[in-house]
């Protein structure tokens, strides 16, 4: 019920002075409500639930996340471990 | 997809658990509070990659699954009204009231339709103004600003025709219920990611300090969870009992004040009893006085009567995190998604439903 599932804004748009906007999910785009994010703007991403952007996606700590991660548990398997979508590219 | 391929990486996901292996030294109990979570647990066997050390319980957030039944039935009291319209979001369909569920009332005739958006429900009432619309408003604070939003715009565009069935409900009251019990076995929380966005965290930092209980607040993809275990698991080594943040990309300190703001305006908490959690103190959202004359239960004037549970369910327990599923004698065999004894094997995100999709046996013939 909580699902929230990231999409990037591609259009603005102004309904009946209520803030949507079209997000494209991996290439299916849907209509939604942008009220709650009042900052959205075009090429943003956003985390949508029931319609709603909740929050924008902060690409900054994101990044920050992965690369504590990838920092401390990254490098070390790679080598003997290619992940299979590499391996398939 | 961007921010959720990277974190379904499998080889973070190994370092991860080596990472829990290196830090554990002794059994620990951590419970997922959201059942979006607990079905990625399951679907990507996360627990079973987990040190015998570590035992996840599953927590009580499936908002259909602890709706109480007396409102499903009042919400199949109004789709068998001819001139209503109910709307409501897919999972609410089949959850089993009393006698029946709402697909029985659709098949009986009722005009019963599933929505992705509140607004959509709003929508409808405008395009047919004949018509009594009324969304059945289930969900946590994720939902709830879903629901406010749409309530404010039918009001702003006066649309007579639209009312809601109000069943939100809070996720700090049950989390406070749980460690109030006295056979409590958590030791450390995933807070709810998604619920956290909209709330920030504020309100988690009382649990923390009276219970003296680590709450991680956690995202949804499988690198989210074992990285919220693996926080989890470092501070119950250490000693400590703080408030993180591991879902900082979706989660900031003051949450989303916007929405919070909408809901204050509209909503008021009020004490309801949850399906297998008994009554909890204002952990239900209501509308306003204001705003009353948007509610269905008001508007139609619905009786409130209590109703007993089906005595074989052990959904109360499986809330709790007390019981795992395959342990539920009737689990998978009298009990299954099709023939459901309780909510929780009826939810996409009810922790039966996600044991029976994972294809785990019950206890008994295992």
């Amino acid at each position: 019920m909580c699902l929230g599932v990231p999409g990037r804004i591609v259009r603005l748009v102004e309904e009946e002075g209520l803030q949507m906007g079209d997000v494209d999910f991996g290439g299916a785009v849907r209509r939604v409500c942008l009220a709650y994010v009042p900052d959205a703007a075009e090429g943003d991403y956003a985390v949508i639930h029931a319609g709603f952007a909740i929050s924008l996606v902060d690409a900054a700590e994101a990044e920050r996340t992965l690369s504590l991660l990838n920092d401390a548990f990254g490098e070390d398997l790679s080598a003997v471990n290619p992940s299979p979508d590499t391996e398939n590219r | 997809m961007k921010y959720v391929d990277e974190f379904r990486d499998a080889e973070l996901a190994r370092g991860l658990v080596a990472e829990i292996r290196r830090t554990v030294t002794r059994p620990w109990t951590i419970m997922e509070v959201c059942g979006g979570q607990t079905h990625t647990i399951l679907r990507y066997g996360l627990d079973e990659l987990l040190p015998a050390e570590v035992t996840l319980a599953h927590g009580p957030g499936c908002p259909v699954c602890v709706t109480p039944i007396e409102l499903i039935d009042q919400a199949i009291t109004l789709a068998l009204q001819p001139q209503i319209t109910l709307c409501s979001f897919g999972d609410m369909l089949r959850v089993p009231g009393s006698a029946h569920n709402l697909f029985a009332a659709r098949a009986a005739g009722a005009d019963v339709r599933v929505v992705y958006s509140p607004l959509d429900a709003l929508d409808l009432a405008r395009r047919e103004p004949a018509r009594q619309v009324v969304f059945f408003a289930v969900g946590f604070e994720t939902t709830a600003p879903t629901t406010a939003m749409a309530v404010w715009r039918a009001a702003q565009l006066q649309v007579p025709n639209f009312s809601v069935l109000m069943a939100h409900v809070r996720v700090p009251p049950a989390m406070e219920a749980i460690l109030s019990s006295p056979d409590n076995r958590v030791q450390g929380f995933l807070a709810a990611g998604h619920v956290c966005t909209v709330m920030g965290l504020d309100e988690y930092l009382p649990l923390v300090r009276r219970f003296r209980v680590p709450i991680v607040v956690t995202g949804f993809e499988p690198i989210d969870l074992l990285h919220g275990v693996a926080m989890c698991i470092r501070q119950l080594e250490d000693g400590r009992a703080d408030l993180e943040n591991q879902y900082a990309r979706s989660v900031r300190v003051e949450g989303n004040v916007d929405a919070q703001q909408l809901m204050h305006e509209m909503f008021a908490a009020v004490d309801r009893r949850w399906r297998g959690l008994d009554t909890l103190a204002q952990s239900a959202l209501v509308l306003r006085e204001r705003y009353a004359v948007y509610d269905a239960a008001r508007r139609f004037a619905l009786p409130q009567q209590a109703v007993t549970e089906p005595s074989e369910c052990h959904a109360g327990e499986v809330l709790r995190g007390l019981l795992k599923p395959p342990g539920c004698p009737a689990f998978g065999t009298r009990c299954t998604p099709e023939r459901p004894l309780g909510a929780p094997m009826v939810s996409t995100e009810g922790t039966c439903a996600a044991y029976f999709r994972a294809g785990r046996q019950p206890e008994a013939i295992r």
